[in-house]
């Protein structure tokens, strides 16, 4: 390339991958072995198990209560393990 | 600070991270990230450096952001940060341009640990010297986890990792952890803190008060991971609490105030500085995690043990110090 010769400005580099589906089209539910059961019995509403799960497989029911998505829950065990009045059990899927 | 969060606030916001990311299971970058987002204060953007949560959360072609979001490479996620804070800024001064109907936006570079104390360390001092208005995450699971477990600057000591073996010369890693958060902290930015997800709502009013503060920000918050650190998986949360009951990670914030960088305990550490009892031997944290186990099996080595815990206090008290508790 000689000195002249223009090189292509910001406009027309091509612009880089963009991923266009949302990621909730793919299920990472059948990675468990376990699924996290809610006693709503013993449940105070803390919420604690929604905030500490990494996959936010942890909805909120409209009455407060904390439902497990199982479409993405991938069975880590981190709700049953933190729950401070174990509501939460884990069950072979 | 304009309002106070509560828990129960922070969980009625909507996630940002959408699920269907393939983060492993019970890696606490998910919930870092999730909590981040659930701290903002509306319109973000946000930088990705090379890692597993770049790579866990868009593989092609999907995405699991739901907020404007650009990954760039290891070394320069700071530099990409401090473009898009200064775009936004150009914008607004000629009231032209896309971004310029917005107020303010929040702009947040999350890193690990090797985009950070490594590989990306000088794009990150430049963007501080500089003075961007930004906030740096930066999630440390103590190696280059996503390429297989290699160590990096942020490994501690005698951690087993595939480039530091634990062998029988050589008990695994054979330097420090770097003191990252005081690292940045010296460079007088506004805020400086470090945070674990065991203390959720600590770690949102951090990131909270680090997007406030005007200028750059700085947060070192813990991120153990299930697969390098060799435990089951829902020993996370456990873990990231333990790091700080054992003071291996002391919370504290550093603000930079007429000319002086002033240093706070977090009330987590602060209950320990005022009880000492309440310091946890940090045995207990090693010993709950694979990548120690050549500490305690076949032999018990007191010797490397002892070494660590000494390493452990110095650090504390160095923080003690800094916070005038000492």
């Amino acid at each position: 390339m000689s000195l002249e010769e223009k090189l292509p400005g910001w406009k027309e580099i091509p612009i880089g991958g963009i991923p266009f589906k949302p990621s909730t089209e793919y299920k990472t539910g059948d990675w468990k072995v376990f699924k996290p059961v809610i006693n709503y019995e013993k449940c105070t509403k803390c919420l604690f198990c929604h905030i500490y799960c990494p996959d936010g497989a942890i909805k909120i029911k409209e009455d407060g209560y904390p439902e497990p998505d199982y479409d993405f829950c991938k069975g880590c065990g981190i709700c049953a393990e933190e729950c401070p009045v174990k509501a939460i059990e884990m069950v072979k899927d | 600070m304009a309002e106070k969060l509560t828990l129960k606030d922070i969980a009625k916001k909507p996630d940002l991270l959408m699920s269907g990311h393939r983060l492993c299971a019970g890696c606490a970058a998910g919930t870092i990230v999730r909590l981040a987002l659930k701290a903002t204060r509306g319109p973000v953007i946000l930088a990705n450096a090379t890692g597993c949560l770049e790579v866990a959360t868009t593989i092609f072609p999907y995405s699991s952001w739901k907020v404007p979001w650009i990954h760039n490479a290891f070394e320069n996620v700071a530099a990409t940060a401090s473009g898009i804070e200064a775009a936004f800024r150009a914008m607004k001064k000629v009231n032209k341009g896309p971004l310029a109907k917005y107020e303010h936006i929040d702009v947040i570079a999350f890193a690990g640990d090797g985009g950070t104390y490594d590989i990306g360390f000088q794009a990150l001092s430049g963007a501080l010297e500089r003075g961007h208005d930004f906030l740096y995450i930066l999630y440390d699971n103590e190696a280059y986890m996503n390429t297989g477990i290699q160590r990096s600057g942020g490994t501690p000591r005698f951690a087993w990792t595939t480039t530091s073996p634990a062998g029988k010369v050589i008990p695994g890693k054979r330097k420090w952890k770097k003191p990252i958060a005081r690292v940045v902290a010296e460079h007088e930015i506004p805020y400086v803190a470090t945070a674990s997800i065991a203390y959720p709502m600590d770690f949102v009013r951090k990131v909270r008060k680090g997007l406030e503060v005007e200028g750059p920000a700085f947060i070192h918050v813990l991120s153990p991971c299930t697969r390098g650190w060799r435990y089951p998986p829902e020993k996370t949360i456990k873990i990231a609490k333990l790091a700080v009951e054992t003071c291996f990670l002391p919370l504290w914030e550093a603000e930079f105030k007429d000319g002086e960088i002033v240093y706070t305990l977090s009330a987590p550490s602060e209950r320990i500085a005022r009880k000492p009892e309440l310091k946890k031997p940090i045995e207990e944290y090693l010993k709950l995690q694979g990548r120690f186990s050549h500490l305690f099996r076949p032999k018990k080595r007191d010797d490397l043990i002892s070494e660590i815990q000494q390493w452990v206090d110095y650090e504390w008290r160095l923080i003690l110090k800094r916070c005038g508790k000492l």
